[in-house]
């Protein structure tokens, strides 16, 4: 079935709008975060892949109330007990294995507990970089919280450790070698130095207090922004090996935040603006699809919900999209990031303007009410008379017991993008057929879309098509739709779309044959009418095939361009290939075998005539020379050339030219001496019996 | 006109004879000269003998791999050209080369023939 395309763009064209508007909603968690936590975090008989996994699982259930510890304590209790005990773990492995208990409480002797205490002091002694002191401070606050006591050995000189890798920016480092800074190790060192306030017995000077406070004002300072008002931490210095994105940064600063901001004595100066907009940011990331993802959101989440500093109130909508016909009303809820109850406050539309027209507000100042049982605020907009289209909302919480304003944080303005959709009538709409030069007296036929009967009209080049209709929204004005098309079709599936145009009152479209002749290729026979009307905010956008039509185009002529061939399936393309027969040069023709074998003999036919002919004339070796010593040269010399010879045969069968040159370099030089000699002897014995001559 | 048949006759036989004499001349030419002389005319018929074999041998079944028809013809013809060289250098009534020993001519033929059939191998392919 060929997909019908105008009614798939339609469903598309929504269907994307929609989901930005979800998008830039936020919606405090919800039970959708509890199944995906249950979804992404499955133990395999019990155990997870690591104890750092098996920590952020247990936290994030612990904080979203869902899960089952049953299975994964006696499976995981081992493995602490083992990494608690083994001399080979390393601080994090420490580190895990204690914080996994002190969720799990697995039955764990004191004695062990002591053990691993003194490892961690002794850590902290011996160590510089900021992850040890990290490990050792968090896990001796853990070792303290199940009831063994632990003593911070010179807690002023750790707090001076830790401080000291901090940089001007409100960063820290993680070690003094490494010059980069780092957002997730200032939330590090944060945590790792509220632990040693927490775990020091003696009360340490308010100053350095005060200076660590400042450190993070600075920090906060230097927060990014989307446009949305959604507030994030990130990395300056990116390192390639392990990058941490916005969310675990900015979750690593809001956990060391809160714990630091848990131990000082006065409120650290943060404006509750800027927690609500890290609380949304937060909240935007929507469902995470990684485990590492959902437990720092939720994580981070539950500090900022407890923390001392303010907790932020979100206001969202539970709904973007609202409709006239079903008589909606706008909701909006204001709750904590947790979906909890907020104090009592009232909401107030600022302003809602229209999208499209960006000047005059719509609405302005208007007051919610607000629904005990749902615990929704609402606002019944049918009576304000607000026509369909997409709006932009302003709103502004105002809490009602200024107490309240040192705890909870509104955040000021909060924005938001609902549709107002309806049912949009078509009126007026008529098609006909017109000669070029009788326009006024065409003959139009009403048309109705919803019904089902189907026009038929005839038509040659020399005339026009004239369609029109009027579009009215449920309170009577025009509106001019996101999508407006005119579809021809031929039998052979040649398509052709028109986009109609809109005047002040109406939606027209002529079109003039002659002019369009070419573009048709010259295809005559009928075409089916297809008209595609929709919008947005429009809830009964159609796609109606209206009828047919019998165009008569005169003969193409000879140039005229073809038209494209039928679309073949666009997923063919992902099929094998046409079949390549490749062309090769075709091999010689080569003599039989025998022929060849016959002439290699006749070749060697002269050589035995050589020799025959040699005998006749009565060759001898007299001239071979008799003494022992010139013998063997010649002997050698004759060897020599065999050599070479042999070396030939071996070039042409196997070897090639350099090692052939090699080869006879080394023979050349041999033969070369030997022969010098057996001439030069033979030179002499020759010479001699000339001169006896 | 018979004294123009006999003369006619008396010519062609004269003629014939006449090749016949310069044929025996030759060939009594010919026996006098060294054996050595001999040996290397020998050597120079016998490489023609081959090349031209070689040759009629192409001509039957075509020259396809033409470089090893070049390879064996030229090896044929250099080594006939490289022993005419020898025999101009070794014989004794050939006043140019009178102070060059025979031997030395020698060394020279093998010399050259190893370097042509050297070249002669690399292109048979």
């Amino acid at each position: 079935m060929v997909p019908n395309h105008g009614s798939i763009g339609l469903r598309a064209l929504i269907c994307a709008l929609l989901s930005i508007c979800a998008a830039a909603s936020i919606r405090p968690i919800s039970d959708a975060h509890r199944s995906a936590a249950l979804d992404l975090f499955v133990p395999s008989g019990g155990l997870f892949q690591s104890l750092e996994e098996t920590y952020e699982a247990l936290r994030t259930f612990q904080i979203l109330g869902v899960g089952n510890f049953s299975d994964i304590g006696p499976a995981t209790c081992p493995v602490i007990i083992d990494n608690l005990t083994s001399p080979a773990s390393s601080p994090k492995d420490l580190f895990d294995a204690i914080r996994v208990n002190s969720i799990l409480e697995c039955q764990i002797g004191s004695q062990t507990f002591k053990d691993v205490a003194e490892k961690f002091q002794d850590l902290i002694k011996s160590t510089d970089k900021l992850m040890n002191f990290y490990y050792s401070i968090l896990g001796l606050l853990h070792v303290k919280a199940q009831g063994v006591s632990v003593v911070l050995p010179d807690a002023e000189g750790v707090f001076y450790s830790i401080k000291a890798l901090s940089q001007n920016d409100g960063r820290w480092q993680y070690d003094s070698n490494n010059a980069e800074s780092s957002t997730c190790a200032a939330g590090i060192a944060l945590e790792a130095l509220a632990g040693v306030v927490s775990l020091a017995d003696i009360e340490l000077v308010q100053s350095k207090i005060g200076t660590i406070k400042h450190d993070i004002v600075k920090l906060f300072d230097s927060i990014n922004s989307y446009d949305d008002g959604t507030l994030y931490f990130e990395e300056k210095h990116i390192d390639g090996s392990e990058y941490k994105g916005p969310l675990a940064t900015t979750a690593s600063v809001v956990r060391g935040a809160s714990a630091f901001a848990a131990i000082v004595s006065e409120k650290l100066n943060i404006p509750g603006d800027k927690l609500v907009g890290i609380a949304k940011f937060l909240l935007s990331v929507g469902v995470p699809s990684s485990t590492k993802d959902l437990f720092n959101q939720i994580d981070s989440l539950s500090h900022i919900e407890n923390n001392r500093i303010s907790i932020p109130l979100i206001l969202s909508l539970p709904s973007t999209v609202l409709s006239l016909t079903s008589k909606d009303q706008l909701e909006v809820e204001v709750t904590t990031v947790f979906g909890s109850a907020a104090p009592p406050l009232t909401v107030n539309l600022v302003r809602a303007s229209s999208s499209d027209v960006k000047n005059n507000p719509i609405l302005e100042n208007q007051e919610l009410q607000f629904d005990t049982e749902k615990n929704v605020h609402y606002l019944d907009i049918l009576p304000l008379k607000i026509d369909i289209g997409k709006y932009t909302l302003e709103f502004e919480i105002s809490l009602h017991d200024p107490e309240n304003l040192n705890t909870y944080a509104t955040g000021g303005h909060a924005h938001s993008l609902i549709f107002l959709t309806g049912l949009v009538k078509v009126d007026k709409s008529q098609i006909g057929i017109y000669d070029t030069d009788s326009e006024s007296s065409a003959s139009m036929l009403k048309l109705d879309f919803f019904k089902d009967d189907k026009i038929s009209l005839v038509a040659n080049h020399l005339q026009k098509l004239h369609l029109s209709f009027q579009l009215f929204t449920p309170l009577g004005n025009t509106i001019k739709p996101h999508q407006a098309f005119l579809k021809l079709r031929h039998e052979s599936k040649v398509e052709h779309i028109f986009a109609l145009e809109s005047s002040s009152r109406q939606y027209k479209i002529i079109l003039d044959f002659l002019a369009l002749v070419e573009k048709f290729y010259y295809l005559s026979g009928r075409y089916d009418i297809e008209l595609a009307v929709g919008d947005a905010a429009m809830e009964n956008s159609f796609l109606h095939v209206l009828g047919y039509i019998d165009l008569d185009l005169p003969e193409p002529p000879e140039r005229a361009s073809r038209p494209p061939s039928l679309s073949v399936d666009p997923y063919a393309r992902f099929g094998p290939k046409q079949e390549i027969s490749h062309i090769f040069r075709a091999p010689e023709t080569r003599p039989p075998k025998e022929l060849s074998l016959a002439f290699l003999a006749f070749t060697l036919v002269p050589l035995g005539g050589f020799v025959i002919g040699l005998l006749t004339l009565g060759v001898n070796l007299k001239s071979f020379p008799s003494s022992s010593v010139h013998a063997l040269f010649s002997l050698l010399f004759h060897a020599g050339i065999a050599a070479i010879l042999l070396l030939y045969v071996l070039f042409w069968l196997k070897l090639d030219l350099f090692t052939t040159l090699k080869v006879l370099g080394l023979i050349g030089v041999f033969l070369i001496f030997v022969g010098h000699r057996t001439l030069s002897c033979l030179a002499s014995t020759s010479a001699g019996k000339v001169k006896t001559n | 006109m018979l004294m123009f048949r006999e003369l006619e006759f008396k010519m062609a036989k004269s003629s014939t004879s006449d090749a016949q004499a310069l044929f025996r001349s030759l060939r009594s030419a010919y026996a006098a000269t060294p054996t050595n002389l001999k040996i290397i005319d020998l050597y120079v018929v016998y490489a023609i003998t081959t090349a031209v074999i070689q040759v009629v041998y192409m001509g039957i079944v075509g020259s396809f791999p033409f470089n090893s028809f070049l390879a064996g013809v030229l090896s044929c013809l250099g080594t006939a050209v490289l022993a005419v060289c020898l025999r101009i250098q070794v014989n004794k009534e050939n006043k140019e080369f009178k102070d060059l020993p025979p031997e030395r001519a020698f060394a020279d033929f093998v010399l050259c023939n190893l370097v042509l059939h050297l070249v002669v191998m690399n292109f048979l392919g």
